[in-house]
């Protein structure tokens, strides 16, 4: 489980980090890289297994229904990014512990490094694809984060979106081919996929795959023609830069590519892609470096360039080109991490980093001048330093590859150009800052930077030496390890040496080297030549893009969401009624097998009278009162309806809900208008009629053929283990209270939640109390007339005495929780009607909301309480005791969780009516609203 | 008999989809409330018709499907519960907006 360490460790240093904000900044700098320095002793600790050609793995089940792990490995080319990102970040955090202004927060800096430094290496280390991803997009969050670090700055906010929405739908994308490439495969685990490169490759779905990974890495790596989010990410802080443009954000796209090599790589269509992508990044970038006035223009479209050379490199069908860029990465990554942090310290000291103003620098701060210098020569490719070797790899590679057909003579030569302007770009950043006269009003004094803020240049220039030297014993166990890893073991003969003799290569770095000092010094022509061409500004563009994607989709938003819920609710029940009437139209037989039953005159009276019921509701349905009583009707025979179906506890519970609605739509409609008015045109109404009787023809046609159909339930099990497993012989109770006691639960919560919702809704509402009813006469005031009161008063105790008669007997007969809350409620509501609320209020004074909320906390007790006996949540106890007089009798303990069932009803039906009929009772008596 | 109750059910849905078409507040909510009848009858059908076949134990030999009542029985009250909701929501959109519309206002007419 080390592995698991190594994006932990960075985790918790980014937690760490963001603690710091009561430390000084030398304090804040030391314990944020605490936590990088134990994960890379530890990344060093497991080196030499891998290096000896070992694959190291760790899993985890996170969810293993989906085949989701998490599992990591560590291979070659993990261990070769880890590495970089670990190396590169502890020297970023030295580094940006001087660049920081004392009013930028330090802490908030670290946190969002270390939150990417932890994507980033839990991108390389992951061994299970969907894991890999969650990790990819953690480095867009985290890189939005650090690229809008200055968010009073617009620019600032401007490329942290547009690298946000680039790499964001790369990462879409990405997710795609990779949920595909997991079902080719049929395995998340990347190192089942990895061997399953022959499989995906004649898949047929490999294509796809391929484009929507493709898009993934290319997004990141910012290939063209992606690339234009990247110097838009130049408005980051320079140390983040650093950071993020060489060693990590857009090597992601690389190590993308190069992690799936074996599964993807190897077809015509990889090389075409791969190569010809990479190729016209590294000669778009290029160009367009030569012409940035801006250094970290100039070093963002350089970092795309080389971010293409290495594509190239990985689409050339060789395994030589394929090492020459792993090697690349390494080089590249570190000259221009170097070159990036000295132009932080140009800027820092300087106040600009306009190479029009920046001349002559060497006078200044000859020490930083001479760091950077080396790097930039490396970046150039000059001979004795690691850019040089990996470029020559990258030149003789060129010309073994077959990729263009007859016409692949064109990329050694394209790839020569494309030194040249790196030369040529390198020249002007070395010429223009450190030489070329004396600087132009720059808004400080210039001088050299702090002593430690040059050490993490020092080290990685120390490194450009130090490889461009003796390659073979700095980076070539690494590079081998990596190449193995990509290469799938096949990894071939190859030299790092300074000197290969006079060869092809040689002599096209020499023309090289010399084109680039020719384009730098006629320079002039060639930038007078660009200000004539029309100038593309790819942010406006970009901008533009974006505010016409949300003027069209707000256009189709609002023309499918209109804000009239009666069209939604048309909407709704037409795509309803179209899937549920399909697969009517595929069946054979409507009527099954089963014998049907006699119509005798009870049930033909009772459907007669619901179908009146239906239709009177919907011929008067414009007057409200006689419409309330009309679907009373259908109520009440729904409810008869139950009790000759064999249904005694739905009929109750039917008949008691029934009262309770009726009598809280009539409160209803004391705030509502008493008519609907005449709306709808004839050809609405024609069409509501058709789609209704074709929704009630299709659900009587579904209900007839579920009818005619012999039965087949699971609840043989329920009736057979009621009385031994629940102790009662109502089936329907036990179900309720018992087996599916979890349902329960959660009913009465929502039921609960429902009341508390009304609670809110009528508190403080604005009062529209009429003088008179709609006919025009007065309110009554004589409210409460009195044969009503004393009856109802004394039908109190006894409806009280039935409810907990109802109750009691639940477990066994019809009856229970539910049914007992409702008669409860029955007989208060009865109470409120005849007395009002005042007078309840007076001798009565419950907090219903408590009720709800005891009868909830009893519920849940009793569920938990089974626990206490090892049994689990909501298993029910029962046995039976004899006392004198009363004989035996049963207590079960699913009888606490049905008095939760009660308390809650009650407090719920009670709380709605109460709420509603108080805020008659407290309105003003005189004429308010309409 | 199975279809005179398919039959039921059927129209009890017509009636209660008609009247959520509706667009005033009042019709809607006595239209959720019918096709909540329905739904339930629905529901409770998938036990089948029995007669005098209570599923209370010991009392007669065979019994009718205990599942789908108590699955009802929730409905009932959930169904209760949702209606009460709704005709609030509606009570308040009245006293908020100064008319019950489901829109919020009734549509605008032509030229106006």
């Amino acid at each position: 489980m080390t592995l698991l360490w190594i994006p932990l460790l960075s985790l918790i240093g980014s937690l760490l980090a963001s603690l710091t904000g009561k430390l000084n900044r030398n304090q804040s700098a030391v314990v944020t890289a605490i936590m990088p320095l134990a994960c890379l002793i530890l990344v060093i600790s497991l080196a030499p297994t891998v290096l000896g050609g070992e694959t190291l793995y760790a899993s985890l089940p996170w969810l293993p229904e989906l085949g989701v792990n998490l599992s990591f490995r560590l291979d070659g080319l993990s261990l070769l990014f880890c590495f970089l990102i670990l190396g590169i970040g502890l020297l970023v955090i030295l580094y940006a512990r001087y660049y920081l202004s004392p009013t930028d927060s330090m802490p908030k800096l670290y946190a969002y490094l270390l939150l990417f430094m932890t994507a980033m290496l839990g991108i390389v280390t992951a061994n299970n694809v969907i894991q890999m991803w969650f990790f990819w997009e953690l480095t867009s969050i985290s890189s939005f984060l650090l690229i809008s670090y200055w968010w009073y700055k617009p620019e600032a906010r401007k490329g942290a979106r547009m690298a946000l929405a680039i790499t964001g739908a790369g990462g879409l994308a990405l997710l795609a081919g990779l949920v595909l490439l997991g079902q080719q495969v049929g395995s998340y685990e990347l190192d089942v996929i990895l061997n399953s490169g022959e499989l995906i490759k004649n898949s047929p779905w490999y294509e796809t795959i391929l484009v929507l990974v493709l898009l993934g890495a290319f997004t990141k790596s910012a290939q063209f023609p992606f690339h234009f989010w990247l110097p838009h990410a130049m408005s980051a802080p320079t140390p983040v830069s650093a950071y993020l443009h060489s060693a990590t954000m857009v090597k992601a796209g690389i190590f993308l590519l190069a992690r799936f090599y074996p599964a993807l790589a190897g077809t015509e269509l990889w090389f075409v892609l791969v190569g010809v992508t990479g190729l016209t990044t590294l000669l778009v970038g290029a160009y367009i470096a030569l012409f940035k006035h801006d250094l970290k223009g100039l070093l963002a479209y350089s970092t795309i360039s080389h971010l293409g050379l290495i594509t190239l490199l990985l689409g050339l069908d060789t395994q030589l080109a394929t090492v020459a860029a792993i090697f690349h990465i390494i080089n590249h990554a570190i000259f221009k991490a170097s070159l990036f942090m000295a132009t932080g310290i140009i800027d820092h000291e300087t106040g600009t980093r306009d190479m029009r103003k920046l001349n002559g620098m060497w006078r200044y701060m000859p020490y930083t001048a001479t760091l950077a210098m080396v790097a930039a020569s490396s970046m150039a490719g000059v001979p004795l330093l690691n850019g040089f070797l990996s470029k020559e790899m990258f030149f003789a590679e060129t010309l073994h590859q077959q990729m263009l057909g007859s016409m692949s003579w064109l990329i050694p030569v394209l790839a020569t150009i494309a030194g040249a302007l790196s030369v040529a770009y390198s020249a002007r950043f070395i010429h223009d800052v450190f030489f070329n006269g004396e600087p132009k009003d720059l808004p400080k004094q210039p001088h050299e930077a702090p002593r430690y803020m040059r050490v993490p240049i020092e080290i990685l220039v120390a490194l450009c030496i130090l490889v461009g030297l003796a390659p073979g014993i700095s980076v070539s166990p690494i590079i081998y390890a990596a190449s193995n890893a990509v290469l799938g073991g096949e990894v071939p003969d190859y030299h790092l040496t300074i000197w290969h003799g006079f060869n092809l290569p040689l002599f096209m770095s020499a023309m090289a080297v010399a084109g680039g000092l020719v384009i730098y010094s006629q320079r002039k022509y060639l930038f007078q030549f660009q200000s004539s061409l029309p100038s593309i500004n790819a942010k406006k563009a970009f901008d533009g893009f974006v505010l016409r994607l949300m003027g069209w989709s707000r256009e189709q938003i609002l023309r499918i969401e209109n804000g009239s819920l009666q069209r939604y609710v048309f909407i709704l029940i037409f795509t309803a009624l179209v899937l549920a009437a399909l697969p009517l139209f595929e069946m054979h037989h409507l009527a099954g097998t089963k014998e049907l039953g006699e119509i005798d005159i009870f049930n033909a009276l009772g459907a007669v009278l619901l179908m009146i019921g239906a239709l009177a509701t919907l011929i008067w349905h414009r007057s409200r009162m006689i419409a309330l009583i009309m679907i009373s009707i259908v109520g009440l025979m729904t409810s008869v309806a139950f009790t000759r179906f064999s249904a005694p506890d739905l009929a109750l519970t039917q008949l008691t809900v029934e009262v309770v609605t009726i009598v809280l739509l009539m409160l209803a409609l004391f705030f509502l208008p008493q008519r609907t008015p005449k709306e709808s045109s004839s050809l609405r109404i024609l069409r509501d009629l058709g789609v209704s009787s074709a929704f009630g023809v299709v659900i009587g046609s579904i209900c007839y053929a579920v009818l005619t159909r012999p039965q087949q339930s699971i609840s043989e099990f329920f009736t057979a283990n009621a009385k031994t497993g629940g102790g009662g012989t109502n089936v329907v109770n036990v179900i309720l209270v018992d087996f599916r006691g979890f349902d329960t639960l959660g009913e009465i919560t929502v039921l609960g939640i429902a009341a508390l919702g009304i609670y809110k809704l009528l508190l403080n509402l604005p009062l529209f109390m009429r003088a008179s009813d709609g006919e025009g006469r007065p309110w009554a005031f004589e409210r409460h007339p009195l044969l009503l009161a004393s009856i109802s008063q004394s039908l109190l105790p006894l409806a009280i005495l039935v409810s907990v008669y109802i109750f009691l007997r639940g477990h066994n007969q019809p009856g229970g929780g539910f049914i007992a809350g409702l008669v409860t409620s029955i007989a208060f509501i009865l109470q409120y009607i005849a007395n009002g609320s005042n007078w309840i209020r007076e001798r009565f004074d419950i907090n219903y909301r408590k009720v709800i909320a005891g009868g909830l906390a009893i519920a849940v007790m009793a569920g938990l309480g089974s626990w206490a006996f090892g049994h689990n949540f909501l298993s029910s106890w029962f046995d039976y005791f004899s006392l004198p007089l009363v004989g035996k009798f049963e207590l079960a303990s699913a009888m606490i969780f049905d008095l939760g069932v009660y308390l809650t009803v009650v407090g719920a039906t009670l709380m709605i009516l109460a709420s509603l009929g108080k805020v008659t009772a407290e309105a003003p008596k005189e004429k308010v609203g309409q | 008999m199975e279809l005179l109750y398919a039959s039921c059910v059927g129209l009890l849905v017509a009636c209660g989809i008609y009247l959520i078409l509706r667009g005033r507040t009042f019709p809607v909510v006595l239209g959720l409330t019918m096709l909540s009848y329905a739904v339930n009858l629905f529901l409770f059908s998938s036990g089948r018709l029995n007669i005098n076949q209570a599923p209370v134990l010991g009392q007669q030999a065979s019994y009718a499907d205990p599942l789908p009542q108590a699955l009802v029985l929730t409905a009932i009250v959930i169904g209760f519960a949702m209606t009460a909701f709704v005709v609030i929501l509606a009570i308040r959109g009245r006293a908020d907006l100064g008319n019950d519309h489901v829109d919020g206002a009734p549509r605008a007419k032509k030229g106006s």
